[in-house]
């Protein structure tokens, strides 16, 4: 495929696997442990675990799955308004498909969708828009979740259907913010992190500048890196050089995609449309100060909190799950107590189970014989 | 380390009824407790799945676990029989003359009922005709049942009616008998079709896959997923386009030239809905094999690849319904695939991968980029990712 081979080349790859070998492991005979750096985007693990990564490192990195997995950081409770809306009468609740099997408290969109809630998986904000012009007697809610990746798009649809006078279409607006959840794990006191792959899509948005706190405050280094299997690769070569040369900065490896400042025409639109809220909770993180988005005052018509009963209970996760220790890298996937017997891709308690970019279903799904070489066989 | 269980019943702390997890991971002699929890969840992952909806949804349609799950608790639970129990595309069955026949039956729900490249007419007839080639048999005999919505168009069932008998000359079948019900508007999604077939199995062919053994190759008829993404793309729903048409056909002539080059052919089975990877866990499971595929091997279109690449799903899922998955013993194999690569049906066929012993009932893909990864049963519907 062209544009994406010729980031899948295993000779490359094999390049920097040797690099990273020699980089690596001369700074963890150094220091006398190994070097664990935290993708902190979802897509990254699901790159990492889909391409068999963590198995061609060598044992001097390991990586660390962090939070950046928009599914699994969504509190139970908010589930549950999202179901209470979708089961208003004469509503039509559109969702991601991957929000799907996210379970609330106790049942899941698929479920209240089985049960005759008009629930439908939509591929954007813009489709559920079209829905709501086509269904001018029903009320459309979208349920938006996402880092400022999908937020543009949520803000986009937002203006149209501002413009076009569209009444019967609201958000129930579920948007975070990539920073402070990383401001949030690097203070946690258990953290033991040497550096940060930087989130791609979202930089593609934000620009490298909001991370220089982390280099500058807390002395970590954070590499933007892209979703291709060598640019993980790439990142992590830049990363263990940073250590190497005792420099520590935002470096960006994704520069095909990420400039600096960011994206300042979709910037433009979340500050048009969103505005911060003071607090929100995320799953395992509890609840982080100015966190998320919510609708502007202006855009209040639109405002699916403020339209809907939203029944607003906080449900605390489940006592055995230990989504929050996996998203800050505390433990990992397989450590978790329920991981691969009560909690599995069929019957999630945690959302990192649910999402194939959340680090549990990751690793259940892919990296259970990563420890293993590539198997020979001989196709041709 | 995570600490043990709260030694109360409700051991996930969620009050649903779910397999209790063991007290934390004890040290063993020698293991690594990584390898414990892995170990347990093979094991785990090997049980059949469990029935545990109270009501249907979409997921108990899409071919996965979910799938799997129901035809074990409510129908298998209910018309339990040796013949059933092989839980292949079709039945066989013995005459008291001694030959056998291969009888099989499908239903049609696709929407839209009309697609690039084929419509719910030629699915009926080719879905049919398939199943019991992956038997070894000749399809011979179809019967067609249409449950038709009211206000449902008479000429659009007509061109419905069209394509089957077009893809039942071409497939050398002949539709013998059928039915029809009309239900209310909006209790139905304008046309389902059910058809059932018969097709003898000529003597020698033997398709099981007990016979499958290790060294065995894994070969595939041609490039994988155009089915599946044709028909998304043609939902409309995605913001997407491009010109993929579906590869529906019928792939008895493919089996029998198959048959013809490599006698001692083990097992077939036509990758539809679950794709290509959920043939290859049906087989690794119940032949108590691994399969061992090779990503570079295996044939996808670019333009395909590129759809899934934006929606976040694997061409490996998607369904076909003009492909099959063969296994055969090594030393036939390039007579297979030269065989096949002959056909029109078969021009991109390709070796994608090998039968291991171990570890048994595992589907492991190298990846291109040198690594691998489990390629496991789909849990529902394969679910776009939202970034």
């Amino acid at each position: 495929m062209r544009f994406v081979d010729e980031y899948r080349d295993p000779v490359a790859a094999r390049a920097c696997v040797a690099e990273i070998d020699r980089v690596a492991g001369s700074i963890a005979e150094a220091k006398g442990h190994h070097l664990k750096f935290m993708e902190v985007c979802g897509g990254h693990t699901h790159t990492i675990y889909k391409h068999g990564i963590e198995n061609v490192l060598p044992p001097s990195v390991e990586l660390v799955h962090g939070p950046g997995c928009p599914v699994c950081v969504i509190p139970m409770g908010r589930v549950d308004d999202a179901i209470a809306v979708a089961k208003t009468p004469g509503t039509i609740f559109t969702s991601f498909g991957d929000m799907m099997r996210v379970p609330g408290g106790s049942e899941n969109l698929l479920e209240a969708k089985a049960q005759g809630a008009d629930v439908r998986m939509v591929y954007s904000p813009l489709d559920a828009l079209r829905i709501a012009m086509a269904n001018p007697d029903r009320e459309v809610v979208f349920f938006a979740v996402g880092f400022e990746t999908t937020a543009p798009s949520t803000a986009v649809t937002l203006l149209k259907a501002k413009e076009k006078g569209v009444r019967n279409f609201s958000v129930f607006c579920n948007h975070v913010t990539i920073v402070p959840p990383l401001k949030a794990i690097l203070e946690s006191p258990d953290l033991r992190l040497d550096g940060f792959l930087g989130p791609g899509h979202v930089s593609t948005v934000i620009g490298n500048h909001p991370y220089r706190f982390v280099p500058g405050v807390y002395g970590k280094p954070l590499v933007t890196a892209g979703f291709e299997p060598l640019d993980i690769l790439q990142a992590i070569v830049m990363l263990c050089r940073q250590i190497d040369e005792g420099r520590c900065e935002v470096e960006n490896q994704y520069t095909r995609a990420v400039v600096d400042a960011g994206n300042p025409k979709a910037l433009g639109v979340i500050r048009e449309v969103f505005e911060l809220r003071p607090h929100f909770e995320w799953r395992g993180l509890g609840f982080i100060s100015q966190s998320a988005l919510k609708l502007r005052e202006s855009y209040a018509a639109f405002d699916a909190e403020l339209k809907f009963e939203v029944p607003g209970v906080r449900v605390a996760d489940p006592k055995a799950c230990q989504c929050g220790e996996v998203l800050k890298g505390v433990i990992k996937p397989w450590e978790c107590k329920v991981f691969g017997t009560a909690c599995t891709p069929e019957t999630p308690i945690g959302t990192c189970m649910v999402s194939s970019e959340g680090a549990c279903a990751a690793y259940y799904n892919y990296g259970r014989f990563t420890k293993q070489a590539t198997i020979p066989v001989k196709v041709g | 380390m995570a600490d043990g269980g709260d030694g109360s019943g409700d051991a996930d702390g969620t009050g649903h009824d779910r397999v209790a997890p063991e007290d934390g991971v004890a040290p063993e002699d020698g293991v690594a407790p990584e390898d414990i929890v892995l170990e347990r969840i093979e094991a785990f992952r090997r049980r059949r799945p469990k029935l545990r909806d109270d009501f249907i949804n979409s997921a108990h349609g899409a071919g996965g676990k979910a799938s799997a799950a129901l035809i074990d608790a409510v129908f298998l639970e209910a018309f339990r029989n040796p013949t059933l129990e092989t839980m292949a595309d079709g039945a066989v069955l013995t005459l008291p003359s001694g030959e056998r026949l291969a009888f099989s039956t499908d239903s049609y729900v696709v929407k839209p009922a009309r697609f690039p490249g084929g419509s719910i007419g030629h699915l009926a007839v080719h879905g049919t005709v398939n199943d019991l080639s992956m038997m070894g048999a000749r399809p011979q005999w179809l019967s067609a049942g249409f449950i038709l919505e009211d206000g449902f168009s008479i000429e659009e069932l007509r061109d419905i009616v069209a394509d089957m008998r077009e893809a039942a000359v071409a497939a050398g079948v002949e539709i013998v008998t059928g039915d029809t019900k009309v239900v209310n508007k909006g209790a139905g999604d304008g046309v389902y079709i059910n058809t059932a077939g018969v097709g003898l199995i000529p003597e020698g062919v033997r398709l099981d896959p007990s016979l499958v053994q290790p060294g065995d190759k894994v070969l595939v008829s041609g490039k994988i997923g155009d089915h599946g993404v044709a028909v998304l793309i043609a939902r409309g729903d995605l913001a997407l386009e491009a010109d993929i048409p579906s590869d529906t056909a019928p792939l008895n002539g493919l089996v029998e030239t198959l048959l013809a080059a490599a006698p001692n052919t083990r097992f077939l089975r036509d990758p539809t809905r679950g794709g290509v990877a959920t043939v290859c866990n049906e087989l690794a499971r119940a032949a108590e094999v691994s399969v061992v595929l090779q990503e570079s091997a295996i044939p996808v279109r670019n333009i395909v690849n590129g759809a899934c690449e934006i929606l976040g799903i694997d061409p490996l899922y998607v369904a076909n319904e003009g492909r099959l998955v063969a296994v055969v013993p090594p030393g036939e194999a390039d007579a297979a695939l030269a065989a096949m690569r002959a056909h029109p049906v078969g021009a991109d066929a390709a070796v994608i991968g090998e039968i291991r012993d171990d570890p048994p009932g595992i589907v492991i893909l190298n990846t291109h980029f040198g690594g691998n990864r489990i390629v496991d049963m789909l849990v529902g519907d394969p679910l776009p990712r939202i970034c």
